[in-house]
């Protein structure tokens, strides 16, 4: 876990001050609308539907047990006493009072936390893999690589003012779980033949109103160039990228318009003069960025605590559950990295009350080193518990309802705040979450479907990423009324792909029905053991079409 | 009511032709001489004066006249070896949403070694300085609607940069590693 030093810390601080101030002018009236704008989306304030949001800052989704606990409590002074984890690894408040948010800031300064560049058209909060630094098929921890990216782009003094937002995620993995396809700039971190690290780097991918798989600029960056690279890239982008049209001005639409020959090619020739500046990583700051992310102190375990856990997965059914769909696999034998389920029928997905929070954090203390990570799915992870633990971790986490043994299946709905929190969307898409998982909660038919993705959004600007859903849907606005767009096909993994719409869209009561014909048709055709998306791969969008629109 | 002032009224007093405040060097300037002229045609009577880029090409003699860069300008090594003559360099902000004027800046200081006045004008807000400071402009002319005093507290907020910049040339990693020695 990164721990802020007298500069970080100086920082935040210093930024609530300079907040306080411009808040103060703003209500005075020494500041506009217009100029004010940028400045709160750039401490994570909106103007929303019902009152003003407030989006934290997670910095690639990992948090301690303290600073969880302090967000518990300020969802309590300042807010209704919970938040909302997004796709982007951010906690939002969806409630709080626009004069109360310096004392916000100063609250969560406290804990090295803040809610710096959540929003506005700047380098966002980079995101990353869930099961950074303990996944099975990790070939280099993320974690300092994001840091050294968060620093480097936090009040960057050259691209506060880009053409749109721009968002950044790494993966260190061989599978990668970050999304990186589907990013402004996607970074892999992998070895080649002589074992050296290098980054791939992707650029222009993204998903909204013109969703595009993002193309490789560059596929073996030596390290030690990270920063001056997405220097270039970012420098191109703000040049060039285009700023008469908010819908076009994206960087994937750039690199579309240039090809990526010609992007590359205008990144080399920027990158040929900062290459070797003084942003070139060297061995000594990565090993500094290392040091926040040292191996936690794990006990040994026996090895019989190994028998006992597959014995009591065969003894208890629910347990087995749990495991099978809540549980992955961790680097170090002994040890499971657990998701908590922030999906559960009466909440929104990614829904935590504070009195969750903070009995997460307890948990974390005394089942995982004291760490929380925020999944892109809008889920918790416990990253590092020991296997005698997790049947009393699980009893634990039933009788706080996070137990849901539904992670990856139909159940575990990824879905922004719709119509019911935010001024863009144009329908509700909470409701359609909560409908779906009322007509699929049979757990035996869940996991006959095996993995699934089913994405909501409740506007085409898809903060519910339904793009890349197996199965997506997106709320539409017809003449005044709610509509529903199904799409199929999806996926934000290694062969990242973008739904493709099934047809004219539904009413908000049919989609639970179409949806269902959906997956008649995958069961009825499937070959055995296929998953959903390769069953629509295999036969295509017709059959799915035929049975929904008969 | 009609618009008109009453006969005994004290006369409105002259607004100057330079309503901006300038900042030169983080201080509030005694006087702003400069003017902008955006006519792309036609020099302006008074000097001295940033005008668009061709008719500072077409008037280089004019020692009074010095380039106005519009935030779409692409430099390069050519153009940068030409307006570097000038004794002052001025970039425009469209709109203060137009970033592209801080590439610009950074790009005269830091890779064609500029040393003359890079000014910022057009839609200059109090809370940009201190990233333009850190681009490299020494002069920003505000928009007429913005407070001087604010503009002065608003550069003096933030002491911290992760980044190497114009002024700070290392990065922070560097600077901790330098102090662990």
């Amino acid at each position: 876990m990164y721990r802020y030093d007298i500069h970080d810390q100086t920082l935040v601080d210093e930024r609530v001050a300079q907040f306080r101030d411009q808040m103060e002018r703003y209500r005075a009236g020494r500041l506009g609308e217009e100029e004010f704008r940028p400045l709160r989306l750039q401490n994570g304030l909106y103007i929303q539907r019902h009152a003003p949001m407030l989006r934290i800052a997670i910095p690639y989704g990992m948090l301690a047990g303290n600073q969880l606990r302090a967000l518990a409590e300020i969802t309590r002074r300042y807010d209704r006493g919970y938040g909302h984890f997004t796709t982007r690894q951010n906690l939002q408040l969806n409630w709080p009072a626009l004069e109360d948010v310096p004392d916000i800031l100063a609250d969560l300064a406290k804990v090295q936390m803040h809610a710096i560049q959540t929003s506005g058209n700047c380098i966002r909060n980079t995101t990353s893999d869930q099961f950074a630094g303990i996944a099975n098929d990790e070939v280099e921890d993320p974690r300092p690589w994001c840091e050294l990216i968060r620093q480097w782009s936090t009040l960057h003094p050259e691209f506060a003012y880009l053409p749109r937002k721009f968002k950044i995620a790494v993966s260190g993995a061989a599978q990668d779980r970050a999304a990186i396809q589907v990013h402004d700039i996607g970074l892999r971190l992998w070895h080649n033949a002589d074992g050296e690290l290098r980054v791939k780097v992707l650029a222009g991918g993204g998903l909204g109103r013109t969703p595009m798989i993002a193309d490789v600029v560059r596929e073996d960056l030596p390290w030690q160039h990270l920063l001056t690279y997405l220097e270039a890239c970012v420098r191109v982008y703000n040049q060039f990228g285009r700023r008469d049209n908010k819908f076009k001005a994206r960087i994937k639409i750039l690199v579309k318009a240039l090809g990526i020959e010609e992007f590359r090619r205008r990144v080399d020739e920027e990158w040929a003069h900062l290459k070797d500046g003084p942003q070139t990583l060297n061995q000594a700051a990565v090993d500094a960025a290392k040091v926040h992310f040292p191996e936690p102190d794990r006990r040994p375990v026996a090895d019989s605590a190994n028998d006992d856990f597959d014995r009591l997965r065969t003894e208890n059914r629910s347990f087995a559950r749990f495991v099978t769909n809540n549980v992955t696999d961790h680097r170090v034998p002994g040890y499971k990295a657990v998701t908590l389920s922030l999906k559960r029928r009466e909440h929104a997905p990614g829904d935590v009350t504070a009195d969750q929070m903070e009995a997460v954090a307890d948990l974390a203390d005394r089942y995982s080193f004291g760490e929380v990570r925020v999944t892109h799915e809008q889920n918790l992870v416990l990253s590092d518990v020991p296997v005698d633990e997790l049947e009393a971790l699980w009893k634990e986490l039933e009788a706080l309802g996070m137990a849901n043994p539904t992670v990856g299946t139909l159940n575990d709905i990824i879905c922004c705040p719709g119509g019911d929190y935010c001024s863009l969307a144009n329908a509700v898409s909470i409701p359609i979450a909560q409908a779906l998982q009322e007509r699929f909660e049979d757990l035996d038919f869940l996991y006959d479907l095996g993995p699934l993705d089913l994405n909501i959004s409740g506007c085409m600007n898809a903060c519910g990423h339904h793009h890349v859903g197996h199965i997506g849907i997106l709320g539409v606005d017809k003449k005044g009324e709610e509509y529903y767009q199904i799409s199929i096909g999806g996926n934000s993994t290694d062969d990242a792909s973008l739904g493709k719409i099934l047809g004219p869209s539904f009413f908000r009561e049919d989609v639970p029905n179409v949806v269902e014909k959906v997956l008649e048709v995958y069961v009825s055709q499937r070959h055995e053991d296929e998953r959903f998306l390769d069953t629509y791969r295999r036969i295509g969008l017709k059959p799915f079409k035929e049975r929904v629109y008969a | 009511m009609p618009n008109k002032a009453m006969p005994n009224e004290t006369p409105v007093e002259q607004v100057p032709v330079h309503v901006d405040h300038l900042i030169v060097n983080g201080e509030l300037a005694a006087e702003n001489a400069w003017c902008v002229s955006y006519d792309e045609e036609t020099l302006p009577e008074q000097r001295p004066a940033f005008v668009p880029l061709a008719l500072w090409q077409a008037n280089q003699e004019d020692a009074e006249l010095a380039p106005l860069l519009t935030s779409d300008t692409a430099l390069n090594t050519e153009l940068a070896a030409e307006v570097s003559k000038a004794t002052a360099i001025a970039v425009d902000f469209p709109a203060f949403t137009d970033g592209r004027g801080y590439t610009i800046a950074r790009l005269l200081r830091e890779r064609y070694g500029y040393s003359g006045e890079v000014r910022a004008v057009g839609d200059v807000l109090v809370d940009q300085l201190e990233y333009m400071r850190r681009c490299g402009f020494t002069a920003m002319a505000l928009r007429d609607d913005q407070h001087p005093e604010d503009a002065l507290r608003a550069l003096s907020f933030i002491s911290v940069r992760y980044q190497p910049d114009v002024e700070e040339r290392q990065a922070l990693f560097e600077r901790r590693l330098s102090a662990d020695k």
